[in-house]
């Protein structure tokens, strides 16, 4: 398959997926080997891509025009591959986890759960290879409306109220003021084409340029730059394997790959070095990390805790790219990726532990550990990632962005990242001593092991890949340094 | 020239301001379209009268006559009657079918009845 | 070989006399016999039409013979030939689905009176759009105008009667604003040519009773294409009237209407007169704005999913009079195209809903709870087409959104800019009332039994719903001749 076909595949295959899925909704074992089929497929196809990238090679398809001079395209380059391959080998992943989740918990439309989550990995694969802002616009709204029916999945009055704020932001902040710094971007650039280097140097003043930044930044809502993040705490209403799509594999990562996207490919990070009027960004993600994390910290519900610290964790990623140093844009990259791995394990371990124990609040799970230690064990390893402690991914990530931070000169973004891995610290760390180190407590005599085989084969896998990624970041790594031209 | 040599555009005005009142004035479905026809008499008077000149005769060639007034007004307004009487049929029609519906020709009462019966059907 | 040169008086003769010959015949079946092969020569001949005005350019017809500005002309250039193709595309599509649907909604005898009526109906909206003649432009309204009131009134439900007369009479006023505006015109100038009169208008295009005739024609053809705050009778007459019938008016009727207004402006009275002599762009913005947010906001209160859709109508006029009011490229790009669009996705949903009446028996939307379980497509069609009203990428709806917003942003008002995207989120509120009921409400008993709704319905429908979707993925055929109307527009009086 030479490198443009498999571009097209790789969007298409779960399109087709999906239809697979649909046509088997009578036989549930025919529906979710389709779905692990077609990830397994799915994985393989957007792997066959990193070799030719890492050689310098920027496979591009361009499908019809849907405005003139402006196709439907796609162009894979350094950090769309890395955020496909994170999200396609998490989808397989996160499908294995389902079938135990959805099967244990006796969830009901699970055809329309399975079809949806193949059209939300569609549509996050549009966005990664998206060769320009009209293509990553028409995905990023479709993932949008794809995950809309999984965050209601329950249809109670809960569900849908979740759902309308779901809805409610993402969709209004991307046609307010996403779509409008398209339309000013195009009117500015005469092009939404993604350039290294970005297309806006010398098309508009400073202050414009301060301006567009900012429609950008909050109107990329899946990115969860406060005060535009209550949509994600409003999604937990959702099954687990959601929240995790949600907060893993595709929502959110989305958003903040688009804000690096933007920062590195319409802005350019050089051109926008040292302006006055986009100084406030990193600011405002410094304010998001530290906010958010007092929130989780102060939440009893583990989901809404794991919510909370996502939203701070995405504002990393955010204050990295905003730094503008080549090693704060490899951290940023990395950070996507780190992240994902790390998030996945905790969102996992929440769900085991609903589904085994029946239990949703941080205060009741003491001594769970010894019940369950494969869950906890995996939940350890993710939240040693979030605090960015070695040897876990998420040291990798913060290394590179602290290191950047202090190339930058930086100081409150130095200061913002030491704080926040005490937060973050002091949020997650007691969860796992209150599991392993506290008596039981009197729970009812409501005797309860390890959750369901799949569920915690997941779990294990995606704990296993938050170690690998610190011993073997060569891949990850050699991608991220292409994305700012070798220079970290 | 005073105003009153215009006396034709006064007539016309007046019939279309009256007209238009009525139309807006009335909750009575006849009255309303007895309001409409006069609005639209205006405008049969607002294109037939300039087409008029002063010692002017019908536009038949003849000898002895130099002075001609203009047939297309009378053609279109021919057509503008035509129209405004199939108007004022259907719409009469409509009153007709309307009091066989609810009783009434008054807007007043038929909206309330309207409205209690979408009343009925909420509950 | 059929010689081309009659088709622009063919394709208004055609459904003309379609209408007598189903009234003599008295059938039913074969009144929709005729009455679908009627569309089918008028999508047709549009199409022929279109293709020989984007090679020649203006194609210039003189009714029997007698040359303009004496006899009536047929004047059609890329603006109204993109309009004939709008009105045929859509009763091409809406005669097969009223086969099903009449029969469900107008008692047996009435069908042929149905199937004679949507013939006039159509011949005046041909009318209205090829012919070059200012009166006879008022005769066309007039056709169309009552056989549309008539096309109301024949829903069994009363409250249509209501609707059918309140529109008469605003309507019957509208008319007659416009043969006020016109009978001005023809004092001013002796001619009733619409090329003629823009010609000679010349010295007096700034004097009083020619910007008097600016001012009657704008109300009258405003209260006719609905237009904020001359929408009073739309939403009766749209909510009460027969599916196929709502269909056809949404998606033409107001469109229509709109054409006239731009002709006016344009190749009459000229930009020069209508935007910088006269406030008449400030005005027009005013109240698309309005529209856009006002009617849009009263749709997303409504009970009745047909009435939501009305609202919804109003409100999207002013998405087109908006782009119409920059007087620019873009910006009447964006109006035309967004015309065209709108009309192929409101036909679509009108059917939609017609189909789920046809069914359930009332458009009420608390009573849909649960129906995406036994109506999937349907109401997933629903959606598509609600996702078009937002905009969303992937319609057509966004692609004329684009449009006017960087028309916006190129006339320099960034404010204007953001209340376009902003009100479309107002369209989210009013599409999700729907889908929240039909997808989330458990089936009620009455839901729970009923089935998808017969493919005589469905299939039409979907026709113009792909419609809608391609040409939101690959528009440059919609967006081609959208631009060439607006050149042909712009390029002003000849």
């Amino acid at each position: 398959m030479n490198p443009e076909t498999a571009v097209l595949v790789a969007v298409s295959l779960p399109l087709a997926g999906a239809a697979l899925i649909a046509l088997a909704r009578r036989s549930p074992d025919a529906r979710e080997g389709a779905t692990l089929v077609t990830g397994v497929a799915l994985f393989a196809t957007v792997a066959s891509l990193i070799a030719p990238v890492q050689a310098g090679l920027r496979p591009s398809v361009a499908l019809v025009e849907m405005l003139p001079g402006m196709p439907i395209a796609f162009t894979v380059e350094p950090l769309g591959l890395l955020f496909a391959l994170v999200a396609s080998g998490l989808w397989i992943v996160n499908s294995l986890y389902s079938i135990g989740y959805m099967r244990a918990n006796e969830e009901r439309n699970q055809t329309r759960f399975y079809v949806c989550f193949a059209g939300a990995i569609a549509a996050t694969m549009g966005v990664a290879f998206a060769a320009n802002g009209l293509t990553l616009f028409l995905f990023y709204e479709m993932l949008t409306l794809v995950t809309y029916p999984l965050v209601t999945h329950h249809g109670t009055e809960e569900a849908k109220r979740g759902g309308r704020v779901y809805l409610g932001v993402l969709l209004s902040t991307s046609i307010m003021f996403f779509l409008f710094a398209l339309v000013i971007t195009w009117h500015a650039a005469g092009t939404l084409d993604f350039v290294p280097g970005g297309i806006l140097s010398g098309r508009l003043g400073n202050a414009a340029l301060g301006g567009l930044l900012a429609l950008y930044m909050f109107g990329i809502g899946k990115a969860a730059l406060m005060p535009f993040h209550r949509w994600l705490p409003a999604a937990m209403v959702a099954p687990t394997p959601v929240s995790a799509l949600l907060h893993a594999v595709a929502v959110v990562k989305a958003g903040v790959f688009t804000v690096v996207k933007v920062i590195v490919y319409v802005f350019g990070v050089d051109s926008i070095r040292g302006l006055a009027s986009v100084d406030w960004l990193p600011t405002v993600a410094a304010f998001t990390i530290v906010a958010a994390s007092i929130v989780a910290l102060r939440s009893d519900n583990l989901k809404r805790r794991l919510a909370y610290s996502t939203v701070s964790q995405l504002s990393y990623v955010i204050l990295a790219a905003a730094l503008l140093t080549p090693l704060s844009v490899v951290g940023a990259a990395l950070h996507i990726a780190a992240h994902a791995f790390g998030k996945i394990t905790l969102f996992f371990a929440a769900g085991a532990i609903y589904t085994a124990a029946h239990k949703t609040e941080v205060s009741q799970l003491d001594g769970i550990g010894r019940r369950m230690p494969w869950t906890m064990g995996a939940f350890a390893v993710g939240a040693v990632s979030m605090v960015g402690l070695p040897p876990t991914a998420g040291f990798v990530s913060k290394w590179f962005i602290l290191s950047g931070a202090y190339d930058a000169g930086h100081w409150v973004a130095v200061g913002t990242i030491a704080a926040s891995t005490l937060l973050s610290a002091g949020y997650l760390l007691p969860i796992v001593f209150r599991a392993f180190f506290r008596p039981a407590g009197d729970d009812g005599g409501h005797a309860h092991g390890e959750a369901p085989m799949p569920m915690v084969v997941a779990m294990v896998a995606t704990a296993a890949a938050t170690l690998l990624m610190f011993v073997f970041a060569d891949l990850p790594l050699s991608l991220a340094r292409q994305l700012v031209g070798g220079q970290a | 020239m005073s105003a009153l040599d215009h006396y034709s555009y006064w007539v016309t005005i007046f019939l279309l301001v009256a007209g238009l009142f009525i139309v807006i004035a009335r909750g009575n479905f006849i009255k309303k379209l007895i309001g409409l026809s006069i609005f639209q008499t205006s405008v049969y008077l607002l294109y037939i009268a300039p087409g008029k000149l002063i010692g002017g005769t019908a536009p038949i060639v003849g000898a002895g006559f130099q002075v001609y007034s203009n047939p297309l007004p009378h053609v279109l307004i021919l057509t503008a009657i035509v129209v405004g009487i199939a108007t004022l049929a259907l719409g009469l029609a409509l009153v007709v079918r309307i009091r066989e519906a609810y009783g009434s020709i008054e807007e007043d009462e038929i909206l309330r009845a309207e409205q209690s019966a979408a009343r009925d059907d909420a509950t | 070989m059929i010689d081309g040169t009659h088709l622009p008086v063919l394709q208004v003769v055609v459904p003309l006399l379609c209408a007598p010959l189903i009234v003599l015949v008295r059938g039913g079946r074969i009144g929709w016999a005729i009455a679908t092969a009627a569309s089918v020569f008028f999508l047709a001949s549009s199409l022929a039409i279109l293709l020989e005005v984007q090679r020649v350019g203006v194609i210039s017809y003189a009714i029997g013979s007698w040359p303009p500005p004496w006899g009536i002309e047929y004047r059609i250039d890329a603006a109204n030939a993109f309009m004939l193709v709008l009105l045929g595309l859509v009763a091409s599509v809406v005669a097969p689905y009223a086969w099903a649907s009449v029969r469900a909604e107008i008692p047996r005898d009435n069908h042929y009176l149905f199937y004679a009526l949507y013939c006039l109906a159509l011949a005046g909206l041909g009318g209205i759009a090829v012919t070059g003649d200012a009166f006879n432009l008022f005769v066309f309204l007039e056709i169309s105008s009552l056989a549309s009131y008539v096309l109301i009134a024949l829903d069994r439900d009363r409250r249509a009667l209501l609707a059918a007369y309140q529109y008469l009479i605003l309507g019957t006023i509208g008319a007659t604003f416009i043969v006020i505006g016109v009978g001005l015109l023809y004092l001013m100038t002796g001619t009733l040519n619409l090329a003629d009169i823009a010609s000679r208008l010349g010295d007096v295009r700034q004097a009083r009773p020619v910007l008097a005739a600016l001012a009657f024609l704008t109300v009258g053809i405003s209260l006719k294409a609905a237009l904020f705050p001359l929408h009073m009778w739309l939403p009766g007459a749209y909510a009460h009237a027969p599916s196929a019938v709502s269909a056809l008016l949404a998606a033409t009727a107001t469109k229509v209407s709109v054409y006239v207004l731009l002709r006016f402006y344009f190749s009459v009275f000229g930009t020069t007169a209508v935007f910088a002599a006269m406030p008449m762009g400030d005005v027009l913005l005013a109240l698309s704005i309005a529209a856009m947010i006002v009617a849009s906001a009263a749709a997303a209160f409504q009970t009745d999913l047909k009435r939501l859709l009305a609202y919804s109508s109003v409100a999207q006029i002013g998405y087109i009079t908006l782009g119409v009011s920059f007087a620019t490229a873009t910006g009447l790009t964006g109006g035309i195209v967004h015309l065209f669009n709108h009309g192929v996705t409101k036909g679509a949903l009108f059917m939609l809903v017609g189909a789920i009446a046809f069914r359930l028996g009332s458009s009420r939307i608390d009573r849909m709870a649960g129906l995406a379980r036994s109506m999937p497509l349907t109401c997933a069609g629903i959606v598509v087409g609600g996702l078009g009203l937002i905009g969303v990428p992937g319609t057509a709806g966004f692609v004329s959104k684009w449009y006017l917003v960087l028309a916006a942003i190129e006339a320099g008002s960034w404010v204007i800019a953001f209340v376009v995207v902003a009100s479309s989120l107002i369209a989210v509120a009013y599409v999700w009332r729907f889908v929240e009921v039909a997808y989330f409400r458990p089936p009620s008993e009455e839901t729970a039994r009923l089935k998808e709704p017969p493919a005589a319905l469905l299939v039409p429908a979907g026709v113009l719903l792909a419609a809608s979707v391609y040409f939101g993925v690959e528009p440059s055929l919609t967006l081609g001749a959208a631009y060439g109307a607006a050149e042909a527009l712009l390029a002003g009086p000849r």
